[in-house]
């Protein structure tokens, strides 16, 4: 399918399955972004603030797709819509951990490296699938996307590998990240309201196809590790694909789009 | 009036030539393989150029910069640049001229026929010495490793292989 080939009924959700995974890079990357100065150590922080500006791309791509289907400029959707009018998954908008980058941040390392790598694994399952998708500019954009992200995935891997078997400290935090994350993951397996329209037309497999490929993942990783599989998924919080946020979000978006709200008419 | 056309696409070809990475001064985008197509019709050209790494904040430059030489050129009154992916932009376009520019700039090139998945070598650009270690895979730009030669002892940067997944 091309822009001109798509029934009204399937550019609707089309549109709302590019945002979904526009919103869920850009957010992700912005909480990656504030992170920038604050990593373990300086080889982190090159290679953390080169992912986080690896996926702003990504969100742009998606946002791009978007802007040819009519939805306005790209920078305008990142920058010019309310909270409500996101759907990303709420577990990835939250905030780091206490204070800001600019006061005191006691920003959490095992949360960061939890929730980017159950993140990388299910980017990665769904790119799988995209690159097939009947929407061809977005299986272009998938496939470029995939070079990158076979990079972030392989790091996050390795962080959480590491530390899930390191020591006793190291572990307890792990763990606590793990079960935190795992209380919202849920809202990043789901392609919310119009799953049904986004699946019939083939955009992408469908979400229980995608959860079971990343539960199987996950039973495994985490046996390997030794630790015990919790359970599905839960979505505590709310589904953020029907626009239900936290006021994490609010911040986040009000922090980053401080500059460009002064003067949305110049070219920044 | 095609052997006239020709001449035209190779002078904007040559243009091309002179435009550079903006990060990396010694190389021209003709080199990097970012140039997909160029289509020259009535004094007005189209170039087709393929992103290498999608966050790079350098392609607006690139993209202003193409212009720039373009409108500069004889018989050209306009162009227009245009970010396409298919085909994907792979580590494996950039040219032969392309890989020694790396080099001087103290970038390793990277390997050629790579898949992605599997181990690569990388040698170090100053003495060629294979007895190098990876700092980070990630580097001061999206598309950068950097590296330590154990020989020498020289730390370098390598360009990070990039191949089509299909």
């Amino acid at each position: 399918m091309t822009q001109e080939t798509l029934k009204p009924q399937e550019k609707a959700a089309l549109i709302e399955l590019l945002y979904q995974m526009g919103d869920d890079d850009f957010i992700l990357s912005f909480r990656g972004s504030e992170w920038l100065g604050l990593a373990p150590h300086i080889e982190e922080d090159v290679a953390f603030s080169s992912i986080s500006q690896d996926m702003m791309g990504h969100a742009n791509l998606y946002y791009r797709l978007l802007e040819d289907l009519g939805e306005g400029e790209a920078d305008r959707i990142a920058h010019l819509r309310t909270p409500d009018q996101f759907r990303n998954a709420i577990i990835l908008e939250e905030v780091n951990g206490p204070g800001t980058y600019l006061k005191e941040p006691e920003y959490d390392w095992a949360f960061a490296v939890v929730r980017n790598y159950f993140y990388a694994v299910h980017k990665q399952i769904r790119l799988d699938s995209l690159r097939h998708s009947s929407y061809e500019p977005l299986a272009e954009a998938a496939r470029k996307i995939m070079t990158e992200q076979y990079y972030h995935l392989m790091h996050w891997e390795v962080w959480f590998k590491q530390l899930m078997t390191s020591t006793d400290e190291a572990i307890g935090r792990m763990n606590a990240a793990v079960e935190k994350v795992w209380r919202d993951f849920g809202g990043v397996l789901t392609l919310g309201p119009s799953y049904a329209d986004i699946v019939k037309a083939n955009f992408i497999d469908d979400e229980a196809v995608m959860k079971k490929r990343w539960t199987n993942k996950f039973e495994a990783v985490l046996k390997e590790v030794g630790a015990a599989y919790p359970g599905e998924p839960r979505m505590e919080r709310g589904n953020g694909r029907n626009g239900v946020h936290t006021d994490d979000l609010k911040q986040a978006l009000s922090t980053l789009s401080e500059v460009y709200a002064t003067n949305p008419a110049t070219g920044w | 009036m095609s052997e006239l056309k020709n001449n035209m696409t190779d002078t904007v070809m040559d243009a091309l030539g002179d435009v550079k990475d903006p990060e990396i001064a010694s190389v021209s985008i003709l080199d990097l393989g970012m140039i997909h197509e160029v289509e020259v019709t009535d004094g007005k050209v189209k170039v087709s150029v393929l992103p290498t790494f999608s966050g790079c904040p350098a392609l607006h430059i690139i993209e202003r910069d193409i212009k720039k030489a373009l409108e500069t050129v004889a018989g050209i009154d306009s162009a227009e640049v245009n970010f396409v992916f298919t085909p994907s932009w792979t580590t494996d376009r950039i040219t032969p001229e392309g890989r020694e520019r790396l080099k001087e700039f103290g970038i390793s090139p990277p390997p050629a026929n790579h898949v992605m998945g599997e181990p690569w070598e990388i040698d170090c650009p100053y003495c060629g010495s294979t007895y190098v270690t990876m700092e980070n895979i990630f580097g001061p730009t999206a598309c950068r490793s950097i590296l330590y030669c154990k020989s020498c002892k020289n730390p370098f940067e390598a360009m990070k292989p990039v191949a089509d997944m299909g």
